[in-house]
Order: C-alpha cells, then structure tokens, then sequence
C-alpha cells in the first residue's frame, strides 16, 4: 500500500510526464489549472491517465473543486 | 411535434408527449461504456407520476418552488417533470458551484424543494450556511445504504401510491427562475413563463425539427439554458430521444456518438474546440498521400457546400469524418460564449454543421441562429422566427447595443425591480452586448457595454461577485472590472477579470500583498479567477450612498493607464 506522500509523487511525476514539463516544476500545493495552463477538459485528461496508473475509478465530481495536486492525491488514495 | 401553440404550459406539452410516445425511448444514461438506464415515455411517466404525487401529498401546490441540483441525468428531467405536473416553479441550480453559493440560490429562490445528487448533498450539509437553510423537503438521490441524510429524504423512495392531480397553470404563470449569475453579489433570477419556453421551443424546432428516432446528447449541465431547451424540452415535445452522458472526459464524449448515433449535441466553445484539436491530431498522423487526398475532399467539399450545406454529400465524401461521429450526425450547437469563426468553418468544411448563435438567460436561450443558407463563420447568424433585434444608439459604423424583444423575453428578475427596470426599457431586454446588423440581416458581435466577462466554458461572471474573495485585504480600497470594460476592445474572446487596487497612503505594494492576492485569487473556482491587477493612486469615486461609481472609475483608469503597462499578471 502506497503512502499519500507516494502517491503524491507519483501523480506530480505522471503531471510532468503529460504536460511535458520537468517535475522540479511543481509541487503538491501547486494549483495545476493555474501551474499548468490548463482547462478543465485538460484536467480531466489527466485523471483518466491517473486512473489508469493507479487502476482506480474517479467519478468526474470527485474533482469537482479540486484545483491542487495535493487534495487530488488524498481523493485517489481513499480509493487505493 | 406537438403544437406547442395549443398548450398553456410546459407540463401540459410534457404530460401530452408522454401519452403520444409511449413505446419510444425518450432517455438513456450512461456512465462510460455502461448504461445505467433506459426510458421510455411510458416508463418515463410511471417513475414521475409517484413523485409527483409525493410532493403533493407533502404541500407542494401550484406556484410552490422547487430546486434542482444534480449533474446530467435521467433523475434531473424525471424530478422536473414531476414538478411541473405538480404545477411547480422549477429552479434550475448549477452543480458546479460552490456548496455556499448553492445555500444562497436557493435561499434567494425560496425552494420549497431541493432534489440533489448525495455528492452535492454531503458538500451542502458540511459547508457553512447550512444551518440556516430553510427547505421543507430535501430528496437526495443516490445516496449510498447507511448515509447521514441529514433530514433529507431518499429520492428512490420519495413516492405515493396515489393518483397525483395534475396542476395546470396559464402561459404567463412563471415555469422557471433561472440564475444567470451574481451568487456573490446580487443575485439574478429570471423569472421565466410557461409561454417563454413554449415560443422559444417553436422558435428552435423550426430550424432544428426533432421527431422520433432522433438522439440528442447531453453534456451541458442541464441547468444551462440551452441544454434544458435542447436537451429536454425540445426532444421531448417531438418524441426524440435524450442521451446523458455522466461524465465529460473527452474518449467517452467521442465514443458517445457512434455508440449512440447522435443526431445533435450543444456544446460550449471549449469542449468545441478541444474536438478540433482531437481531429487535427488525427490528420496530422494520416501518411502524407491520404493527408493530401484527405485535404483535396475537404477542399471539394468546401466548394461544393459554399452556398448551402449538402449532409448527404459531405457524408459521402468524408465517409471516415462522419463515421467517427456515428453517421447520424445533423448539427452541433454551440452557444454560451462567442466562439472562433476558425473552428466554425473548420467543422463547415468537413461538412459538419455547427448551428452558431447568440442568446441570454434574460432572452428565454437563442435570440439568433446561423441559418447556414449561405454558411458564416463570422457572425451570430440572423434573429429566429418571433424575435425582434434592434441596435440602441448606433455610431457611425451602424456599432451599438443590442436590444431583443419577443415573447420569450423574461418577467422579472427575481425580488429585484430596479435591476428589472434598467434591463427591460419599454419592452426591450437591453442586452449589454455591443453588435450591429449587416445587410444580410446577420447579427455581429463586437464586445460589450455591460461589466462582466463570459469564459469559454459559457460562464458569466460579473465582477462585482468576485469583490468579496477580495473582502478585508489590508489596502484601502479595491474593486473588480472586466478588462474590456475599461480598454474596450471590439472583440468577444479572451475575456479577462482585473482587480484595481488602491493602497493606502505611503503603503507599498509588498510581496506578502501580492502572495496574499494570489492565494485568495485561487480560492475562487478557475473560471472566475482574476487575471491580474492595477494599482490606482486616486480615491475611488463614489456615490452619496458610498457604492464605487464603476462607471466613472473605468473611465478614468482608462484616461491615464494603459492596459499593456498597467496590468500586472498574477
């Protein structure tokens, strides 16, 4: 079982990995929309490829709100 | 379709329908690749009738108002059904506001009612202003076995046995308050009639006809004005088939279509350009010879539907294009905010219609519509049958606001009439947008009179609702404007918000001011965030009641700032 520091980490990673940026550039209270530049289509393109990697099933209001890496990762590790 | 004409309200049409369709599907949900239900109207009216039945055995009469807060779904149109058949007064609030927005709508409202999704529930019921919300029935849906309702009662079991009487209600009677924004602010409900929707409906259908068989997909929150039109009332008066889609991630929005063989889908100019950008990816990996023959069709297309569209042709010829979008594919609608003439004409040339027009809360939903006879990508296309547009105080270049009237144009505001009396002038919705009509009889949009922005996700945001995430911050004075509202630009896209400060005598601009700007800016949802701010040296011109006279501080920002060097970026 992952921790949620893990599991942190391994979303800014795959973030980084989907956005093309290095992963030095963000950080767990880092607003992705505003970090990244990105929408909230974006956003959700995102939580299908961490879906994926984590092998868990996110409805789309479970990130209804959420804007930080670090909220996301806590509502992926209550599903893990 | 029904002859909407014959009826004095949308209960009425909708009770109508269910009896004349009754083995057509009229809803089917799905979440992903799973479908979680499929209706037709027969089915459709035995799961309604019990509800509506239960809200009148609990004192929902005619005029009671009731609240709806759920994501696109089945239990979203079944719950306003039973509304309307219980001759209620539907409210319509968005899910993707806050929990504490939400408790202020419907407050301001007074909902007797609240039918809401448990997610929304559970934020409700911890946000602040809970305590003080005053609903005398609350039905949840979907909450899971054990749940703490908090009072609220289960919709799968809010049922009665009994007959429910159906309340009819006459064609100037409200149907819905629809929120166009000012949840920080001051609210603005419009109080829309029964003959509202019922002439807009006719209105719409006449240039884009349902009938049985056709499938409309929804993914625009039902509470928006166009998909409640489009993706309800509309389908359903014709018999057509509504397909909810419970989420909005683009693989399944795009395996929706051929799944389901889509005949129309409203979309907003996000969502709308994000395909483009998923079928330009795709063309691009095409190996060069199919990219150029692939581009020699598009371009015959192009030439051969210049005057007028032909689907049946452009389906033949870009065979793979339409494929993809199931083959069924009539029209994509899209409204909510201005959108790029690039994309329109883009989606044109593969022969895929995109039904491009204006419209407002205010003015019942569509005002204006392409006709596409011939094509333009570069205007709103021309008023719909029943409305009247008119340009107020022309200048030299025929540029001036624009003003509707026709019988889908709201009441009131909600509890307001002085903001009633400045948006309706002799029964005229004045509009607040800038535009000017051609010679064609095609509107143009070209900016806005009125303080307030509208994202491409088709947000309003009025600026006067962001002020209080700004409240108490330790400078002497501060307000929001859209960008365009102090530097006008003739132009309806990239619409920002700006925050104008004014610092305290001998006070500097310190980066614990800035960090403490930018983390209350990220407070706010994304889509009503600021995009930067101004420093003003002068007090804040104000009336003899002390509200800020916006007017005259935009004009003087704009006097002496420039909006290049002014602005800076949070």
């Amino acid at each position: 079982m992952r921790t949620i520091e893990e599991t942190t980490d391994e979303i800014l990673g795959l973030a980084a990995t989907h956005f093309n940026i290095s992963p030095g550039e963000i950080a767990p209270d880092d607003d992705f929309f505003k970090k990244l530049g990105i929408n909230s289509l974006q956003a959700l393109e995102l939580l299908t490829r961490l879906e994926n990697h984590f092998n868990v099933e996110l409805p789309d209001y479970e990130i209804q709100g959420v804007t930080d890496f670090r909220t996301l990762a806590e509502r992926i590790q209550s599903r893990l | 379709m029904l002859d909407l004409t014959k009826y004095n309200s949308l209960g009425a049409a909708l009770r109508d329908a269910l009896d004349r369709w009754p083995e057509e599907v009229c809803l089917i949900e799905a979440d992903r690749e799973r479908e979680n239900c499929r209706l037709n109207y027969r089915e459709f009216k035995q799961t309604a009738l019990p509800l509506a039945s239960y809200l009148e055995d609990n004192g929902f009469r005619a005029g009671s108002r009731a609240a709806i807060i759920m994501t696109n779904q089945s239990k979203w149109l079944i719950s306003a059904y039973a509304i309307f058949h219980a001759g209620g007064v539907l409210v319509p609030l968005d899910y993707k506001l806050s929990a504490a927005e939400q408790i202020q709508l419907v407050a301001h409202s007074k909902a007797e009612v609240l039918v809401v999704e448990y997610h929304i529930w559970r934020a409700i019921t911890q946000a602040e202003g809970f305590d003080g919300l005053q609903v005398k029935t609350v039905l949840v849906t979907e909450a899971p076995p054990g749940a703490d309702l908090k009072g609220a009662v289960r919709w799968e079991e809010a049922q009665s046995d009994r007959e429910p009487e159906f309340v009819e209600r006459g064609r100037k009677d409200p149907a819905c308050i629809v929120y166009s924004s000012g949840t920080g602010g001051r609210p603005k409900g419009c109080v829309l009639t029964h003959e509202n929707y019922l002439e807009q409906c006719v209105a719409l259908t006449s240039l884009y006809p349902f009938w049985p068989g056709v499938r409309y997909l929804s993914i625009l929150p039902t509470n928006h004005a166009i998909d409640f039109m489009v993706g309800f009332i509309g389908p359903f008066t014709c018999g057509a088939t509504v397909v909810h889609l419970r989420t909005l991630r683009p693989e399944y929005v795009r395996e929706a279509f051929p799944r389901y063989k889509i005949t129309y889908m409203a979309l907003v100019p996000m969502v709308l350009k994000n395909l483009e950008k998923g079928l330009k990816a795709r063309f691009a990996e095409l190996p060069a010879p199919k990219r150029f023959v692939f581009n020699q069709l598009v371009a015959l297309n192009r030439r051969l539907t210049r005057k007028r569209p032909n689907l049946n042709l452009s389906r033949r010829l870009l065979k793979q294009v339409h494929e993809a979008f199931g083959g069924e594919l009539r029209a994509l609608f899209v409204g909510g905010a201005f959108m790029d003439p690039a994309t329109l004409q883009f989606f044109y040339d593969l022969g895929i219609q995109v039904g491009n027009g204006y419209g407002l809360t205010e003015a019942g939903t569509a005002v204006t519509l392409n006709d596409f006879n011939p094509f333009r990508a570069d205007t709103v296309g021309k008023p719909l049958p029943g409305m009247e547009v008119k340009i107020v105080n022309p200048d030299a270049e025929g540029v001036g606001q624009v003003a509707v009237r026709s019988k889908t144009v709201m009441s009131y505001y909600l509890d307001d009439p002085d903001m009633t009396a400045e948006t309706i002038v002799d029964g005229w919705l004045m509009t607040g947008d800038l535009g000017r009509i051609d010679k064609m009889g095609h509107l143009q949009l070209l900016g806005r009179v009125k303080n307030m922005i509208v994202t491409e996700e088709g947000k309003n945001v009025y600026p006067e609702d962001i002020e209080s995430a700004f409240e108490g911050l330790a400078v002497k004075e501060l307000c929001v404007f859209a960008a365009n509202y102090i530097w006008p630009e003739r132009s309806m896209m990239g619409e920002k918000l700006v925050l104008v400060i004014r610092l305290d005598e001998g006070q500097q601009l310190t980066e614990a001011l800035r960090e403490e700007i930018a983390a209350r800016n990220r407070r706010l949802l994304n889509f009503k965030r600021v995009s930067g701010y101004v420093i003003w040296d002068e007090d804040f011109p104000r009336t003899a009641s002390l509200k800020i006279k916006r007017n005259v501080l935009a004009e003087q920002i704009r006097g002496r700032l420039d909006r290049q060097t002014a602005l800076i970026e949070i």
